[in-house]
């Protein structure tokens, strides 16, 4: 079979500070029909870059400098604009990370998806319309007949994904580029789309780019993997030998992010106070009970995972502990005393003692503020320490949390990358000196190799200052790494709740065992053999609907 | 009609311009991708430009005195126009080039990554506010000194009815312009720069309260913005100056204090409805949060987490503000309510010289005297805009 897609000697340069600056140097790829690339790195790596050059496109302020993208004889870096217009949507189709963003909310989905079929004169719009709910069908979205004629918001998340999918296959293309399309999805509704992708990409013979940076999902999606690193190609190789024997020392470095484990410590001492204890909480937005009487306790030294998909009430929980939200019932104490439920009315010690680390770096810190500032603050404002001595203990806490103080004491959050500024976060909750950190969400904006350097910190620092944490979580490879006890949590309900090990090893809660199966394993026939052994009809949102 | 016939031939035939050009531009560079992908109406663009600057040229090389001896008034602005555009340029572009050189190492930087525009925006205040500061020590005359000829031209030509001593000309009682226009500095911009800081301070400080606490106290202040602003603010201010000139008499405080309240007033609903929008977005984020978890006050919330990334859209808009504050004192003192004579006032001089502008055909040098203090209106309105972009630009990290 001949070559689809090839990408010669592509380099593309981006404008920033009044210059040309390169962004990708120099990436060879080719593509055959029917045959699926996973392109794989860490933010930056230009792996979204190479997705849109290869439809010819870049975005503003980027050009491509040199080399030729080549589809099915048409170099489209050379191509007009006409000739660009009569491939995309139809031959070439691009379906982007959040569907929710990338639909447009003021028309409803089928007349969006009979969009470019209409446009290009594939089909009528009777025959796309029909061919939609088709495609509905065949992606198992629940009611194909009436789910196009909703508007975006009316649908779920990993159900607008689909229909994605579905309306970039509704003029049949031969490439399909998909830049992350599971990322902002639970892992009970990534299946689902993963499933999905897979199935229509297979049936239809398809040729995809699949863009990601979580490896497990790659192994699922692709016949070959392409390694990027700031926009350098590190290797390519078939999926099974990639995974098996990676050559470089990068490669190597991202399949062992996922072995980083915690030595288990030993069971809490029997009769010890915990150090936040939460009682039968209720609470609720309005009138609606988001909380029913959640009971957990976090013991000194120890990590706590509460574990549960997007809307399970994590953080709602976490909203009780720091006071933001007073619960309709229940209690919250602190090494044994009863917290006041609203936080304005706690003092200022029992402020100090619970400190949160947020999962938006970005706006967690003041963009108006430097780094000496962000962290001097709360030492101010707690220790009372001001000048020479505030300095001195910025400094100390810049070198716990591993950043050169003479380098970053000055600079502003947005000169810091994004592991830096979690970072930051983390220096700021420690500035308080504080018993108890609620680490909401903290790694899961991150890269893999970021994700572990700040668990590992989170761990030396708990070593160090005997802290202890709520780790609020969806990814429950993070749980596997860290935790000492986990939380499942369901509809704001507790559903299961123990020490790690216990909770890993069978027989668990049917939701827990559904929450673990569901996170995507390295081994390439892992999705197979699930799909074989739920049945067809029970992945994700449906075998959640049946519990 | 036949008006209206031109019009429309010189349109097609521009956009047949356009078709050509872009046409002769493949085939010339040989499908750049400059010319492949120019859409119609880009080509339409450039050959209309071009079609205007040869037209600016060729106008401006006309004769400024028509056959039959009349002045041709259109050709004459028009070159005054051109001649004030390429100075302006000339000087911002050397202003900037000085402020490369001269100053500290951060203002040296500033100025080299200066927009032309910004730097003649800056140029401009600057020459305002030093004439407003030392309008005492620059005016030749008094603001309100009368002396001898009333109604003297611009020019300082004595054949044609000006004099060398009042090289602007003198207003209808015999007062030096160029002074008024000076002293005018003073009081119009003074006054509309401390009403325009006022309707920010309690416009911004009310705003950032009500986005911060919300609840009833965001009612009360919202509710009552709305009804502040269902009235119309001219006929507002104009009710209230009324009411105003009564108690000034009475109470002994000049009219002046009152005007600057009432706008301030009248304004700073607007800042508030601005502060609060900005202010809302600003409170969801993540560091308020913890700012307020930390246990910080309600100040140091307002002044110094929310108002440091309140400032660019609140800075654009006091360059707007402080703008449509100076037209409404310049317009309440063109109805006659607002600073009261013999205070020189752009405004005021707008108003008393205006009938002059129905001499332009036959005397250009006599529309000039209304026409200055237009002019100082509009000079600063665009300078100010000029900076506050450029600000905006800078502070967003905006990229080309």
């Amino acid at each position: 079979m001949s070559e689809l897609l090839t990408i010669k000697g592509l380099k593309i340069e981006g404008r920033s500070d009044e210059a040309w600056n390169p962004i990708i140097n120099g990436c060879d790829l080719s593509l055959k029909k029917g045959e699926v690339l996973g392109l794989i790195g860490e933010s930056g790596a230009g792996k979204s870059t190479i997705g849109l050059a290869a439809m010819g496109y870049t975005r503003d302020g980027v050009r491509i400098s040199e080399g030729s993208v080549v589809f099915d004889g048409i170099d489209l870096v050379k191509a007009s604009a006409s000739v660009k217009r009569a491939l995309l949507g139809k031959r070439i189709a691009y379906v982007a990370q959040s569907a929710a963003a990338s639909f447009n909310p003021a028309h409803k989905i089928m007349d969006q998806h009979t969009e470019a079929p209409v446009q290009h004169g594939v089909s009528s719009r009777a025959d796309s319309v029909a061919d939609g709910i088709e495609l509905y069908r065949k992606l198992r979205l629940p009611n194909p007949e009436e789910i196009g004629f909703r508007y975006p918001h009316q649908v779920s998340g990993g159900q607008l994904q689909r229909a994605m999918t579905a309306m970039a296959m509704s003029c049949r293309p031969d490439l399909i580029i998909f830049d992350e399309p599971t990322t902002a999805l639970d892992v009970t509704t990534q299946i689902e789309v993963l499933a999905s992708i897979r199935q229509i990409v297979e049936e239809f013979n398809t040729a995809a780019i699949y863009i990601t940076h979580d490896l497990a999902v790659v192994a699922q999606m692709a016949d070959r993997i392409k390694v990027m690193l700031r926009g350098d190609e590190v290797e390519e190789a078939d999926t099974r030998t990639m995974l098996s024997a990676p050559q470089k020392e990068y490669t190597k470095s991202l399949w062992a992010v996922r072995e980083f484990k915690r030595p288990e410590k030993p069971p809490v001492a029997a009769g010890s106070v915990p150090v936040v204890s939460v009682r039968n909480i209720t609470a609720a937005y309005g009138t609606t009970d988001v909380l029913h009487d959640v009971s957990f306790d976090i013991h000194a030294g120890r990590t706590v995972a509460v574990v549960g998909e997007s809307g399970s009430g994590k953080s709602t929980a976490a909203r009780c502990i720091t006071g933001l939200l007073p619960p309709r019932m229940g209690e919250i104490s602190f090494v044994g005393e009863v917290l006041p439920a609203d936080y304005r009315k706690r003092s200022k010690g029992q402020l100090r003692q619970a400190q949160m680390i947020y999962q938006m770096a970005d706006t967690a810190l003041n963009p108006r503020k430097t780094i000496g500032q962000i962290i001097g603050r709360p030492v101010q404002f707690y220790m009372g320490l001001t000048g020479a001595k505030k300095r001195a203990r910025v400094d100390e806490l810049l070198d716990q949390i591993e950043l050169d103080p003479a380098q970053y004491y000055n600079r502003l959050p947005s000169e810091l990358s994004g592991g830096q500024k979690q970072r930051i976060g983390i220096a700021r909750a420690l500035a308080a000196e504080p018993k108890f950190i609620i680490c909401d969400e903290v790694t899961s904006a991150l890269d893999q190799l970021v994700a572990e350097g700040i668990l590992r910190l989170l761990a030396n620092l708990q070593d160090k200052l005997g802290l202890s944490y709520m780790f609020i979580t969806h990814d429950l490879a993070t749980v596997k790494s860290i935790a000492d006890e986990v939380v499942v949590m369901k509809n704001g309900k507790v559903v299961e709740q123990g020490p790690k090990t216990e909770m890993f090893t069978p027989p668990h809660h049917a939701y827990t065992d559904l929450l673990l199966s569901s996170v995507p394993e390295m081994d390439p026939d892992w999705l197979t053999n699930l799909l074989k052994e739920r049945g067809v009809d029970n992945i994700g949102d449906a075998a959640v609907d049946k519990m | 009609m036949s008006g209206l016939m031109w019009f429309a031939i010189v349109i097609v035939a521009i956009m047949v311009g356009g078709y050509i050009f872009r046409l002769a531009g493949q085939k010339i560079t040989g499908n750049a991708p400059m010319f492949r992908d120019m859409s119609f109406g880009v080509a339409f663009g450039y050959v209309l430009a071009a079609a205007l600057l040869v037209w600016a040229v060729y106008y401006y090389f006309q004769p400024t005195v028509t056959e039959a001896g009349t002045p041709n008034a259109g050709v004459v602005f028009f070159k005054w126009a051109v001649h004030g555009f390429v100075i302006a340029a000339i000087a911002a572009y050397l202003f900037r080039l000085l402020g490369r050189f001269v100053g500290t190492a951060g203002s040296r930087k500033l100025f080299r990554s200066m927009p032309l525009t910004a730097s003649f925006g800056i140029l401009v205040i600057l020459i305002y506010a030093i004439v407003a500061v030392f309008a005492g020590v620059i005016a030749p005359y008094g603001q309100s000194e009368i002396l001898g000829a009333a109604n003297v031209l611009a020019g300082g030509d004595l054949a044609s009815g000006g004099d060398p001593a009042y090289p602007l000309g003198t207003d209808q009682i015999g007062r030096d312009i160029l002074s008024r226009l000076i002293y005018g500095a003073q009081n119009t911009v003074g006054i509309a720069f401390i009403t325009t800081c006022l309707a920010f301070f309690i416009g911004g400080s009310l705003g950032f309260l009500a986005a911060t606490l919300q609840g009833w106290l965001d009612q009360l202040l919202s509710r009552s913005v709305d009804v502040l602003m269902a009235i119309p603010s001219l006929i507002f201010a104009l009710l209230l100056m009324t009411i105003a000139s009564v108690w000034s008499a009475k109470l002994g405080v000049p009219l002046t204090i009152f005007m600057v309240l009432i706008i301030a007033m009248i304004d700073s609903t607007r800042v508030y409805r601005l502060a609060r929008a900005v202010g809302l977005n600003i409170v969801v984020m993540d560091y308020i949060e913890a700012a307020k978890l930390r246990g910080e006050g309600l100040g140091y919330l307002v002044f110094k987490e929310i108002l440091p990334n309140a400032m660019a859209p609140l800075l654009a808009e006091f360059g707007l503000r402080f703008c449509f504050v100076f037209l409404t004192i310049a317009a309440l003192s063109f109805l006659g309510v607002g600073i009261q004579p013999p205070l020189a006032d752009w405004g005021t001089m707008v108003r008393d010289l205006g009938p002059f502008i129905n001499f332009a055909a036959f005397i250009p040098t006599a529309a000039v005297t209304p026409l200055l203090a237009a002019g100082a209106i509009a000079l600063l309105t665009v300078a100010v805009n000029f900076v506050v972009d450029w600000m905006l630009h800078k502070t967003s990290g905006l990229k080309e």
